[in-house]
């Protein structure tokens, strides 16, 4: 896609998203589990078209024609799954606003579980550590009248 | 004329700055009071001169002045006054008007209200504000400036987009953009303090005030934004995992997390080089936010200005402030070994907690964020991350850390008591734990962990309140009400922003149980929607001083008495043919009857999408006790700066008499 028209998308997409709708109610399946099903399906697809809206929320063209298009499945007996991969093979993985673990995307879903057993290595370090001198040899020594003024504010501190 | 004296007005702002970004900076190394002393003055000097430019684009809109391109691009004569007003920020060019106005702000703040502070750290704080404010004044005139005069005025304006023309606009943005930029004081405090190198328990006083208004404000300014999107953009969503959102989580994440960490360098003197680091990120995920939202690298419902120049433009800030700042940090991260030792277990260790969690929170927001950004830059790849992604990484990360906020509270300093801990939470726990099967009854079938949530949102509630009360009876019921009076104002802001997290801990856990129509119908028609019926009374057009609309007339019955009446409506604003949905609400308690209206193509039958929504109102209730738990700190005279000398000597008045 071009540039130019993908900015067009963009601001297309803007006029439309401010007349919010999105599911309308001739679209609906007459099955309360399988149109169930499908909200919760729809609202993991991208509207391709928008920006950053799932195709539940969305009023564009593109998302009307995919909620059909996903009702129709689930109409006919697919999975889920059957519709995910449906979709994905006509329009890539942007479509999919889950992300599937792969190896692209291992480092995206593994990245937080990673930071937070580092983050927990890291402050056991802060306990039990034995005591240095709070300045360094690089610090500027408080002047006296500052360390008066620090020895006030300490002072004052709540008491726990 | 006013317009051009405005424009002036910036351009010398931009030179004072330029002089306020070395002087002071000067003075502080040469340790030379004087020239110090020229930093306030020039901070001050600077905050008149871009409101004189701010208050000049305000009145070219107010008078509507289509010779002024931005005026022409973004007002129309037939708007509403108070759109015209808001409408200065409710664009690119503006809202980085307002953005400079904000950082002038609180440099001038720092310099009337921090007299005594240390003049170096005074010296450095201003210079390095100043070097903030030159680059961005730099981006307002030469990248987006919002002076430019057309050839030819135009007789109308192209008005404001439509989604814009709300009140909530005109209080959403200057209050996110008040936390957002009001972090910069605090970022300019942490690089003050690295360059002059001396960072102890007085750094971590210093920055409490401004840490804490832009926290307040960023908070208020994002629950604010939330309830705007929830009413306006017509789908009952309060959060959307949208990219600029996520811009405003990032740094109130690691906000909210710095407010704590503080807490422990002030008091014990550890956890020095995190602070450090935590005030340099909270702006750097500020400075990154407006890139995002600026650049328009993502896209996203906020992104109204799409340009690539000025993306690179703020990028290159981005760079230089980050890139500088972390340089400074590696640079003097050896002078900040750290004292005070403490058990796992221990105030301390519950600080530490909250810090790991949600500074992985921010993490996992900012990965999700820029990933297809990335991915898409390397290989070529296009993925979409969507809140399921979201969802999935962010709420187990909150989850523990809502659990922990009820006993952390209660742990004391170096090393606590858990069990004694839980023993005291205990009451709050029961009342929860009866609750939550209580709801589980009431409501019957239903999702397990929504209800678990309801539970673990009162435990909070509950646990924090408790704790007011438990502190007030200490030493019996008599005099329990003077003690409650006494007690420190910090103290009770804790408790109270703890409780407001409970609070909305609860009413998202109540969206799982909100009920929901689709249909079309027909005037006469019913729907049931919990225990309210909701009648089409019939169809109508209405012409607003902008717009034009189809409004449908609801009644809504309580069994057969009627309770309110619903107007909600379809508009089409006239200068951008732009339509937007105006939905009704009829608010029952903190619940809500919520209707939007779309297709209305034959006249007769109106399309529409009504909601029953328990306890919604929670969601943003929460977040306003967070903020005024910030404000009651704030005004904890003990904890302002200077404020120890000022209590010997008994004032009057709050500001500090030297």
């Amino acid at each position: 896609m071009s540039a130019l028209s993908r900015r067009t998308l963009v601001f297309g997409s803007l006029v439309l998203s401010g007349a919010a709708l999105a599911v309308q109610p001739g679209e609906q399946l007459k099955d309360p589990a399988q149109e169930a099903r499908a909200r919760k399906l729809s609202a993991e697809l991208r509207c391709l078209v928008c920006q950053n809206q799932s195709i539940d929320d969305s009023d564009a063209e593109l998302a009307r024609d995919l909620r059909r298009l996903v009702r129709e499945r689930i109409s006919a007996g697919d999975s889920d799954s059957a519709i995910r991969q449906f979709l994905v093979a006509r329009y890539g993985e942007f479509v999919l606003l889950r992300p599937p673990f792969s190896a692209s995307t291992a480092l995206l879903w593994s990245l937080p579980a990673i930071a937070l057993i580092g983050g927990i290595f890291a402050a056991r370090s802060l306990f039990g550590r034995p005591s240095e001198a709070a300045a360094g040899p690089d610090a500027t020594p408080l002047a006296e009248s500052e360390k008066a003024a620090l020895d006030a504010l300490l002072s004052k501190r709540e008491q726990p | 004329m006013i317009v051009e004296i405005g424009h002036y007005a910036l351009a010398l702002a931009l030179v004072l700055s330029l002089f306020q970004a070395i002087v002071p900076l000067w003075g502080a190394l040469k340790r030379d009071d004087v020239l110090v002393a020229l930093g306030p003055q020039a901070a001050v000097a600077q905050l008149l001169l871009i409101s004189l430019s701010f208050a000049a684009l305000t009145y070219a809109y107010l008078v509507s002045d289509f010779s002024v391109s931005n005026v022409y691009e973004n007002s129309h004569t037939l708007k509403p006054l108070i759109y015209k007003w808001s409408g200065v920020w409710g664009n690119h060019e503006g809202s980085m008007l307002l953005w400079v106005l904000i950082l002038a702000l609180f440099g001038a703040g720092v310099a009337v209200f921090s007299r005594r502070l240390p003049s170096d750290i005074l010296g450095a704080t201003l210079a390095v504000q100043a070097m903030i404010a030159a680059a961005f004044l730099a981006f307002v005139l030469f990248a987006s400036n919002p002076f430019l005069r057309l050839g030819q005025a135009p007789f109308e304006g192209r008005d404001l987009n439509p989604i814009l023309q709300d009140p909530g606009l005109a209080i959403h943005p200057p209050l996110l953009y008040l936390g957002y930029v009001g972090y910069s004081i605090v970022f300019s405090f942490a690089a003050g303090a690295l360059i002059v190198g001396r960072i102890d328990a007085a750094f971590a006083r210093m920055i409490r005030p401004w840490n804490l208004v832009a926290w307040i404000t960023l908070t208020l300014g994002i629950a604010m934004g939330s309830y705007w999107a929830y009413y306006e953009l017509g789908w009952g969503g309060y959060w959307f995992w949208d990219p600029v959102e996520n811009a405003s989580l990032m740094p109130w994440l690691t906000g909210t997390a710095l407010l704590h960490s503080a807490i422990v360098m002030e008091k014990r003197e550890a956890l020095k080089i995190w602070t450090i680091l935590l005030a340099i990120i909270t702006f750097s995920l500020s400075l990154l936010g407006t890139f995002l939202v600026r650049s328009g690298v993502l896209t996203s419902v906020h992104a109204f200005a799409v340009d690539p120049e000025r993306g690179l433009f703020i990028l290159m800030i981005l760079i230089a402030f980050i890139g500088g700042s972390f340089t400074l940090f590696a640079f003097r991260a050896k002078a900040m070994e750290s004292g005070g030792l403490f058990a796992p277990v221990s105030r301390e260790g519950a600080l530490v907690l909250n810090n790991l969690f949600l500074a992985v929170a921010a993490l996992a927001v900012l990965v999700g964020t820029l990933y297809p950004l990335a991915l898409e830059g390397v290989t070529g790849q296009k993925i979409s991350v969507g809140p399921p992604f979201f969802n999935l990484t962010v709420v187990p990360l909150m989850l523990p850390l809502f659990v922990a906020i009820p006993f952390g509270q209660r742990l004391a300093w170096k090393r606590g008591d858990l069990l004694g801990v839980v023993q005291r939470t205990g009451v709050a726990m029961a009342i929860g734990l009866v609750a939550t099967l209580a709801t589980a009854y009431a409501i019957g079938r239903g999702p397990a962990l929504a209800i678990l949530a309801i539970g673990l949102g009162l435990f909070i509630l509950l646990a924090s309140l408790d704790e007011i009360r438990e502190r007030a009876m200490r030493g019996g019921a008599a005099g329990a009400f003077r003690r409650l009076l006494g007690l420190p104002r910090t103290f009770v802001a804790t408790a109270l922003a703890h409780a407001g997290v409970g609070i909305m801990v609860i009413g998202i856990a109540f969206t799982a149980f909100e009920k929901e129509a689709i249909l079309s119908m027909k005037p006469g028609d019913s729907v049931k929607l919990g225990e309210y019926t909701l009648t089409l009374r019939g169809i109508s057009p209405y012409s607003g001083p902008n717009y034009t609309s189809t409004v449908a007339q609801f009644t809504v019955h309580d069994g057969t008495r009627e309770v309110a009446e619903l107007r909600p409506a379809k508009r089409l604003y006239i200068g951008r043919q732009m339509p937007t949905s105006e939905v009704g609400r009829h608010r029952v308690g903190l619940s809500e009857v919520y209707v939007a209206i779309g297709e209305t193509s034959d006249g007769a039958h109106v399309d529409l999408r009504a909601y029953w929504k328990p306890f919604v109102t929670l969601i943003w209730l929460g977040p306003v006790l967070m903020a005024f738990g910030g404000l009651l700190s704030l005004s904890d005279r003990r904890l302002r700066i200077g404020a120890p000398r000022l209590a010997m000597r008994r004032p009057r008045r709050l500001e500090p008499a030297e």
